[in-house]
């Protein structure tokens, strides 16, 4: 579409750096020539942070995290409460709770939501090792952090579905979800009804 | 099941003003941060504080509000600038209007309906045409076009603009955009807080005799303007219910799967059950208590046929028609499997219509009398709208006067001032819209051109 302006080795960067999120083709133009421009200061450095990654980066067999150790960091972290597992949608996501630091739990990463139109089920998701860690006996309880959307909420169903299903081999897991209310800092005035409805039904003692 | 009206009317206004508040917060933080959070603290307590005295006052005083409108009449809105740019047959258009009503007179083809088919992407959705954004945009004009409209309401003027800006994106990837008051907004929706557009065209004429489907878009367009979630409810129900079909079809292997989605249908389906009976008990509430005020319609009687909204409108606990709906579900799972799709559900209503006095289904009356039943419902439900949200909705009435006769048309022109929101009309001959006089300011429509037509000056 476009013609190329600078040598093939820049438009294939080019190119690559188009495809990450966030940068369009005018973007990544910019942020090759930063890179080029700046060869001993950025160009060289991120190619070595690259190849790194590379070579070191992997899932977590345990959680589904990525890192650079299997198993990961978190899931080696010893200050960490075992008997909690966090279930998230994507790695994005435990980075969100990590940087809130709320809890010192363990996570568990699906790597998706079960989406029948879109050919993913229970068996394309890390739904399976989620169960099995469950099993240990070291879990009691299992909090569902997937968002709202109809497709998070049939996935959170069914792992409810999945988790009760233990109880006929004595195991039981309390399963809780995240609260959906008033944010921190928020006016009632200014919520919408669902929210606000949602917020009533789920009132804690003060 | 149903409320008093007045206290729906309450509701709606300070959901109103809920929704107001916090895009109008947004825009002050977008457009500078650095502002004193005190500042805007301040402004909202007066606000709302001023907010509460009018909604007291309207209810308690029986003469005119503070604004010198009478008691219960919804605000003005109208559309008082819009512009065109590659939109349908016209290149690049600027009309500026006042607050009256807008006849639009022309030839067949001049570009009339392509003038209230731009005023109609005011609201959500794909216009009164449910036309494609390729359709919309001019022939040559690499598929952008651009809708931008000034509001005069009771917030003052504010500019919508609307259209799809993108020319380089596929076909399939371009979508419409909505900026407000310069800002843009993450989904078409934010006009709602600003404006409701309902309109009639002669594409509804076979509403009552066509297919259900084209009733339940009627009923949830009713539905929609009373409450903005219904729509993405509806199509969160219908994405789950894909995915039941899609699962029912591959062979039901994993039935968990299945009880996790249908609790989603469920929960949903009863939801908007639930809106859909309430939208209908309101409105044949409405049109029973001003059955008199315009007798040159027949007045409609609904009745809201499916499963699911039977179980809604029967009175229970809550939560009880979601059990009962996940539970039908569960037990049709096989049958479904065999009929290749889901049988039971909000997404197999239908909205009857009798003609009132006649005591006879629309669809056996006579097409004149079909006309006059659905521009009647049109009216009736313009009237809900007002009522309940505060605001009269801007209604598009294509090709609809000159179908009727005389003592019709005078009617229409009343009960179109009494609903106090502006109104464009169209037609080929101006002369049927005379006894609208200086109500009205009328467009001569040519060739994708509109000059000020022959009209009574204001």
């Amino acid at each position: 579409m476009s013609k190329s302006i600078a040598g093939p080795e820049i438009e294939r960067l080019i190119q690559l750096l188009g495809k990450l999120p966030g940068l369009g083709p005018r973007s990544a133009r910019r942020a090759a020539l930063t890179l080029v421009k700046r060869k001993e200061a950025l160009l060289a450095p991120l190619a070595r942070a690259c190849t790194e990654v590379n070579e070191k980066v992997g899932v977590c067999t345990v959680c589904g995290n990525v890192d650079t150790v299997d198993p990961c960091s978190i899931c080696r972290d010893p200050r960490r409460d075992d008997s909690t597992i966090v279930v998230v949608e994507d790695v994005s996501d435990l980075w969100a709770l990590e940087r809130a630091g709320a809890m010192a739990a363990r996570y568990h990463v699906l790597g998706g939501v079960m989406s029948p139109l879109d050919g993913i089920g229970p068996d394309d998701l890390n739904i399976r090792s989620l169960i099995e860690r469950c099993r240990s006996g070291r879990v009691g309880e299992v909090i569902l952090a997937v968002n709202a959307t109809v497709e998070g909420q049939t996935t959170a169903h069914y792992i409810t579905g999945e988790i009760a299903g233990l109880r006929a081999d004595g195991i039981d897991v309390t399963v809780t979800r995240l609260a959906h209310g008033v944010p921190v800092g928020g006016e009632l005035d200014y919520l919408d009804d669902g929210t606000l409805a949602a917020a009533l039904k789920a009132r804690t003692r003060f | 099941m149903t409320r008093p009206a007045r206290d729906r009317a309450i509701e709606g206004t300070s959901r109103e003003r809920a929704i107001e508040g916090t895009s109008r917060e947004r825009a002050i933080e977008e457009i500078s941060r650095e502002r004193a959070i005190e500042e805007i603290s301040h402004e909202r307590v007066l606000e709302s504080s001023l907010g509460e005295r009018d909604a007291a006052e309207v209810l308690r005083a029986p003469g005119p509000d503070a604004f010198g409108r009478a008691p219960g009449v919804p605000a003005r809105v109208a559309v008082t600038g819009l512009k065109l740019a590659d939109f349908r047959n016209y290149a690049a258009l600027s009309l500026e209007l006042d607050e009256r009503h807008v006849v639009l007179a022309g030839d067949n083809g001049a570009g009339k309906t392509n003038l209230i088919e731009a005023v109609s992407l005011l609201s959500p959705g794909r216009g009164l045409r449910r036309a494609t954004l390729d359709e919309m945009a001019r022939t040559g004009a690499g598929g952008t076009f651009a809708v931008a409209a000034v509001l005069d309401g009771p917030d003052g003027a504010v500019r919508i603009g609307t259209g799809v800006t993108e020319p380089d994106a596929a076909a399939g990837e371009r979508s419409r955009r909505v900026r407000i008051d310069g800002a843009a907004q993450k989904s078409a929706e934010a006009m709602l807080d600003h404006i409701r557009v309902l309109w009639l065209t002669p594409a509804s004429d076979g509403l009552f005799t066509g297919p259900a489907a084209e009733r339940r878009r009627f009923l949830d367009r009713l539905v929609l303007a009373l409450d903005p979630a219904h729509g993405t409810r509806v199509a969160a129900f219908e994405r789950a219910m894909r995915g039941r079909n899609r699962l029912i079809e591959e062979g039901m292997r994993d039935p968990g799967w299945l009880d996790a989605i249908e609790a989603q249908m469920a929960e949903l389906g009863s939801a908007i059950a639930a809106a859909r009976v309430e939208a209908v008990a309101c409105l044949a509430g409405l049109i029973a208590a001003t059955r008199e005020d315009h007798g040159a319609f027949p007045h409609a009687e609904l009745a809201l046929e499916g499963e699911i909204e039977a179980l809604a409108a029967a009175s229970g606990p809550a939560g009880a028609v979601e059990d009962r709906y996940r539970a039908i579900l569960a037990g049709a799972r096989e049958r479904d499997r065999a009929a290749g799709r889901t049988l039971d559900g909000p997404h197999r209503a239908d909205l009857r219509v009798l003609h009132g006095p006649k005591q006879m289904p629309a669809e056996l009356s006579s097409t004149g009398e079909q006309k006059a039943l659905l521009l009647g419902l049109v009216l009736a439900h313009a009237r809900l709208v007002g009522a309940t949200v505060g605001r009269a909705p801007l209604l598009l009435l294509d090709e609809v006067a000159a179908h009727l006769d005389g003592r019709r048309r005078a009617a229409l022109f009343d009960v179109l001032d009494s609903l106090g929101g502006q109104c464009w009309l169209t037609g080929t001959d101006a002369a049927v819209f005379a006894p609208l006089g200086a109500r009205a300011q009328v467009f001569e429509v040519a060739a994708g051109r509109v000059l000020p037509g022959a009209g009574p000056a204001r």
